[in-house]
Formats: C-alpha cells, structure tokens, sequence
C-alpha cells in the first residue's frame, strides 16, 4: 500500500471563470498530493477556491491549466459519471421524488450492480449510518442530521475510491455537527476510504483532519497535520485564521548561524531560531498563541508588562485582555482550575512570561 | 344580590367576548364573499349559464331552418353515436361521428406528444440560461401569440402548400423531383396545432424547471448516472408536473380546434370542432351540434379529472 499512488494529486491547476474584465482566478497553480486513506481537509474563507478544488476533483468543473490525478492515472477530461469518486453535498441534494433506500441504491443501480447486491448494500449503508428504521421514508419525512447521514450512506455506498464532502455539516446546529464530526471520523476509520472535506470551520478541520491544506484567495498557504498549523504557523494569515493569535513585532539584534537573539517591544531580549533572511536589525512578526502565555507578577522577571483592560469569563477558560506599555493588547487564555484561581482584576499591572518554543516567527 | 350581581355582569362580558368573536367571523365571512364575487358572477354569466343553455338546447328538438323547437327531445344525443339508415330505417353506429371523435383523439395527441418533443428541450434550455436573459427568451416564446390565429394558420400554409417554401426549397436543391402534398394532410392539421399551441407547453414545463435544483442533477452525474439517465430518472420525474400541465394544456385546445383543420386540413379532414360548427351552419341541427359540444366537454372533463388524480397522488407523496 504503501508504494501505491496518491489517492488525489493535483498538479498545478488553475482555473479561471469568465473571461476579459469580469474573469475570477479561482484557483492560482495549486499543486497538492492527497494520501491513500488520509482524511484530506481544505480549510478557508469563502471565496478562497477550496470548493472550486472540490468540484474539479468531482469533475463538475474542467481545469483551465494543469491536471488532476486519481490513483496516477489522469481524470481531468473525464466526465463525473466515469469518475470513482462521490460528493456528499452541501445542501445533501438527495432525490426528493425517491424513499431513502432509493437514494442510498441509486448510484450502485447506475453502475449496473445486480439487484441483490444493491439490496445487501443499502442495507449495510443503513446500518452505518445508522438509520434502518428510516429506510422507506420519503427524504423530505426526516430531518436534517438524518438526511445528512442519507447523503453519507448515498456517497458511501458505491465504495468510491476518494469521498468529497463539500461543507457538509454546516447546516447542522452546535450539537448535532459535534456528533457527526466524531461519526464521520468513525466512517472513515471503517470504511478505509480516503475523505477530502471542505469547511470554513477551522476548529472542524482541526478535530477531524489528518492533514489540512489551509487556503487564500486561489492559493494553497499551508499543509500540515493539525498540531503544525496550529503550532507553526507559516504566515500571518494562517496563524489568525486558525485560533486566536497575537502578533507581536520583535527586532533582530544578534546572530550567530541559525541561532539568534530577538528583542521583544519590552527591550527584553530573547534567544531564537532565526530564518536565513533574518538580519541584524531587521523586524520579525511573532505569532504567539493565547494559552501559551503565562500570567506572573509584575516585580518579577518577566517578557511583558502591562495592564490588564478587561477579564472575559468563559466556563472552561478565563481571557484576559492586557494592554502592554507599547499601546497593543494582548489575550492570554488561562483554565480555570479549582484552587488556581489568582484573583486579578481590571486595572492590575501584570507580566508576561513566554516559553520560547511559542514564539512562532512568520515568513513575510 | 351583590355577588350575583357580579357574577352575571362577568357572565354578561363572557357572552359579548364570544359575540364579538362571532360577528368577526361573519364580518370575515360577508368580506371574503364579496372578494370573491366579481369572479363569482364572471364564471357564472359567461361560464355556467351558456353551458346550461347548449345542456338545454341538446334535449330540444331541430328546427331545419336553424334554431330549435321547444319540444323536449332526445334525438340529438341518440345521433351522437347512432344513426337511422335513410333507406330501411336500421339503426346503425353513426360512423362518421365517430370517425371524426378518434381523429380528433389521435390528431390531439399526436400534436401533445410533438408539443413536448420539441417544447421539452426548449423549455430546459430556458431554464439553464442566466437569469438575466431567460426573460428574453420567455418573450421570445410568446411572440406567437400577438399574432392572429387564422393569420398563423395560413402562414404556415405558405410555407407547407405544394408551391410553398420547404417544397420549393427541396426542389431547388434536388432532393424531389415533386412536391410533397403536405397541405390537407393529418400532417399538415398537426404541424399547425403545434405551432398554435407549442408555448402552452413550453410555459408551464419553464414553470417547473426554473424550480428544478440543478444540484440534483450533478448529484445524478456524481452517482454515475450517464445524461441519458438523469434525464429519466432526475429530471423527467422531478419536472412531471410541468410535463402533465402542459399535455393538458396542448391536449384540450386540440381537441376543440377549429380553424387549423378548417384551414389546413381542407374539406377532408373534419375534427370535432369542424363537426359541431357544421351542425350550427349547414347542418341545420342545433341539438345535435350542443349534444356534440357537451359530449366534447366530458371528454376534456375526463382528461382533467385523471390529471388532477395523478397530481393529487404525486402530491401527497411528496408530502
């Protein structure tokens, strides 16, 4: 399996819509390999081409420039009927003139399967998605999350060698799109298929995905497991569109190789793995997550002082907003654990301590 | 006594509470009537009492010299489909009548089926234009219709007659060497009812396509479903409703269709409509000519009456 071919690879595609003063760059040559039985995310803001990249895998969508590769072999002339691959749909779009069973058979019954296996099938697609009782309702006698899981089992059924899902659980409400992520998860762990899903949810991409390609404006910025792309940011549009991050600027002022030394607005110096551009002299964007950073008194040693301006509340978790001397506010996120519990208020003068690993300096 | 007192005074508020609600409903109900009552009186003067007047004038007896006898009389509907043989008085089926009722049959459905062969893509590629310019083409599709039948009609003459402009066409290419006799054909009736009647199909199917989720379609190509098959299986189930409406709408009209025959069709081709006039004119036989528009009307009404079974059902199973 392991010599096996990319289940998806994408080689610098581009595709334009329109044409002369009303043309749209979708997406900008974007290059990317999606592994064998990988749960593949594309996490963006609207508009940033990740549904584009979607339907051109689909086939619902001809690339411009460059090609699009299923297990190595080239499907980019093909149309979606003669591709192995099935989309569960944003909006589900199940057939509404057919009983849940008949959706879920229906692109077996296509592919000329016999009637017995169709049946055997829709059966077992019910049973994972847990949905035997409903098996002959009409799509539109059940309700959302049921007809999610219907648009699932549909897109399932016919083993399709790479299963797309287009934003799929945004119409959900906070709970039941809790229980699917965890349930499509478990889909994938079973069915062995490789996912390649579509949000603009970034804390989706990061509980589900095994990998995620983070995107902006046509162009993929980023892939990495989770943990790197929130740890490790690469830009400053990665580091703030995933989570919450305070960029603070630092100056280079010492450098030897790799290593360097970097000083914070405070005049605090510290030592840092510095980017092979980096001079002395020259500014650097840290990107610092908020719960990395620690509260300590004021009179001790610390990176960064300053006042705190305001204390959010958030059950799990306190914020507080603390503006530094330099004018900028920084939010640091601490856990509220019992017998933890300083007791801070609006107008304190606090400092700031950072580990070093969690100053993250971006590329420019 | 001052207790009571009260008692009847809230029992006396109860009671005007619940005829204040009353007179509301009437007051809702008389308002409702009178919205409602200048289509009332429409379809009642120009729809229900003619029809009342040709029911009553098919139980009268003729009057060879036009109009009727006020005598009652079930000769007319006895000639709809019998006749007495006029040298032995034998009675037998009246098989010129019935005859001209099954060309009518087959001629409208001929004309129902080429409507929604050609409406059918017409009206899907409406449908899939931008919004923009699908108002044009709507517009486009009506045109027909600021044009006066029997001028239609015989534009389409000129263009089918022997020395018209498809056989002189074919002529001048060299495909025949003769015209084909188009004019006074079946054919010839057909191609002028569809050309009459075409945007009664292409309307309502526009109707139902516009809703059509182009999302469906793209989930059948998704699931492996060649053209061919979401078409069968996506899109014709899902526009039904379109395709029923507007059969009926070509259907109906075809039926009773007059001045296309007349025109196209010559002496020879009668259809119902011809029939029923010719009672009215040269026939002389005003009874029989309201038996046969009555007996017309049951057989749109039956028409209609299976239409809104199956919609009902289709509807009922969408839930």
């Amino acid at each position: 399996m392991s010599t096996a071919a990319a289940a998806v690879e994408a080689k610098n595609v581009s595709k334009i819509f329109g044409a002369g003063v009303g043309e749209v760059r979708a997406l900008d040559n974007v290059s990317v390999t999606i592994r064998q039985n990988e749960f593949f995310t594309l996490l963006g803001p609207s508009g940033c081409g990740k549904t584009t990249l979607l339907r051109l895998i689909a086939g619902f969508e001809m690339p411009t420039e460059g090609s699009i590769l299923l297990e190595g072999e080239e499907v980019a002339h093909l149309p979606p009927f003669k591709r192995p691959v099935n989309t569960v749909f944003q909006n589900y779009a199940l057939f509404p003139h057919m009983s849940v069973a008949e959706n879920i058979g229906f692109g077996l019954e296509m592919l000329g399967k016999p009637k017995t296996e169709v049946q055997q099938t829709v059966d077992a697609m019910l049973r994972l998605v847990r949905m035997e009782e409903l098996k002959h309702r009409k799509t539109s006698q059940i309700s959302g999350g049921q007809q999610q899981r219907v648009a699932l089992a549909r897109a399932l059924a016919p083993r399709p060698k790479v299963l797309l899902l287009d934003e799929p659980l945004s119409a959900l409400d906070y709970k039941l799109r809790k229980d699917m992520q965890l349930e499509l998860k478990r889909m994938q762990h079973e069915t062995g298929i490789t996912f390649i899903f579509v949000t603009h949810d970034q804390e989706e991409a990061l509980t589900m995905s095994d990998r995620i390609a983070v995107m902006s404006q046509g162009n993929i910025l980023q892939i990495g497991s989770p943990d790197e792309i929130y740890e490790r940011p690469a830009d400053r549009f990665v580091a703030d569109f995933i989570g919450e991050t305070n960029f603070i600027e630092a100056e280079v002022i010492e450098r030897i190789g790799e290593d360097g030394r970097i000083r914070l607005p405070s005049g605090v110096a510290v030592s840092h793995k510095l980017a092979s551009n980096a001079g002395v002299g020259s500014r650097v964007t840290l990107a610092i997550r908020p719960e990395r950073i620690d509260l300590v008194r004021a009179d001790g040693e610390t990176h960064l002082k300053g006042k705190v301006d305001n204390i959010v509340y958030f059950g799990t978790d306190t914020t507080f907003h603390v503006g530094l001397d330099s004018g900028q506010s920084v939010t640091v996120r601490v856990q509220n654990r019992r017998g933890h519990q300083e007791i801070l208020q609006v107008g304190d003068v606090v400092g700031l301590t950072i580990a070093p690993e969690a100053m993250q300096i971006l590329r420019d | 006594m001052a207790i009571s007192g009260t008692q009847s005074q809230r029992g006396g508020t109860h009671v005007s509470a619940a005829e204040a609600a009353a007179a509301f409903e009437r007051r809702e109900t008389r308002t409702r009537w009178l919205l409602s009552a200048p289509a009332l009186i429409t379809l009642a003067v120009a729809s229900i009492g003619p029809l009342l007047i040709v029911l009553v004038y098919s139980f009268l007896q003729k009057n060879p010299n036009g109009g009727v006898f006020w005598q009652f009389s079930t000769d007319a509907w006895f000639n709809v489909i019998l006749q007495r043989d006029i040298f032995d008085d034998t009675l037998q089926f009246a098989d010129a009548h019935l005859s001209i009722f099954w060309r009518s049959v087959k001629l409208s459905m001929g004309t129902t089926v080429l409507a929604l062969i050609f409406g059918f893509p017409t009206a899907y590629f409406i449908a899939t234009r931008p919004e923009r310019t699908r108002e044009l083409w709507l517009f486009l599709i009506t045109i027909p219709f600021w044009t006066n039948l029997l001028i239609r009609t015989f534009a389409i003459q000129e263009v089918i007659r022997n020395e018209g402009i498809v056989n002189s066409l074919l002529l001048w290419v060299g495909i025949i060497d003769a015209p084909i006799q188009m004019m006074f054909t079946d054919f010839a009736i057909m191609m002028g009812m569809l050309y009459v009647f075409l945007p009664l199909m292409v309307l309502p199917l526009y109707a139902s396509m516009e809703k059509l989720d182009f999302r469906l379609v793209e989930a059948g190509y998704d699931l492996y479903a060649t053209r061919l098959q979401v078409l069968r299986r996506v899109i014709i189930p899902l526009v039904k409703p379109g395709i029923i409406a507007g059969s009926i709408l070509v259907f109906i009209p075809s039926l009773g269709a007059y001045v296309t025959p007349r025109v196209l069709g010559g002496g020879k081709s009668l259809m119902l409509g011809n029939l029923i006039e010719l009672q009215f004119g040269q026939g002389r036989n005003w009874p029989l000519g309201a038996a046969l528009s009555m007996t017309l009307l049951c057989i749109v009404m039956v028409a209609l009456l299976v239409y809104v079974r199956k919609t009902s059902r289709q509807g009922g199973a969408h839930g």
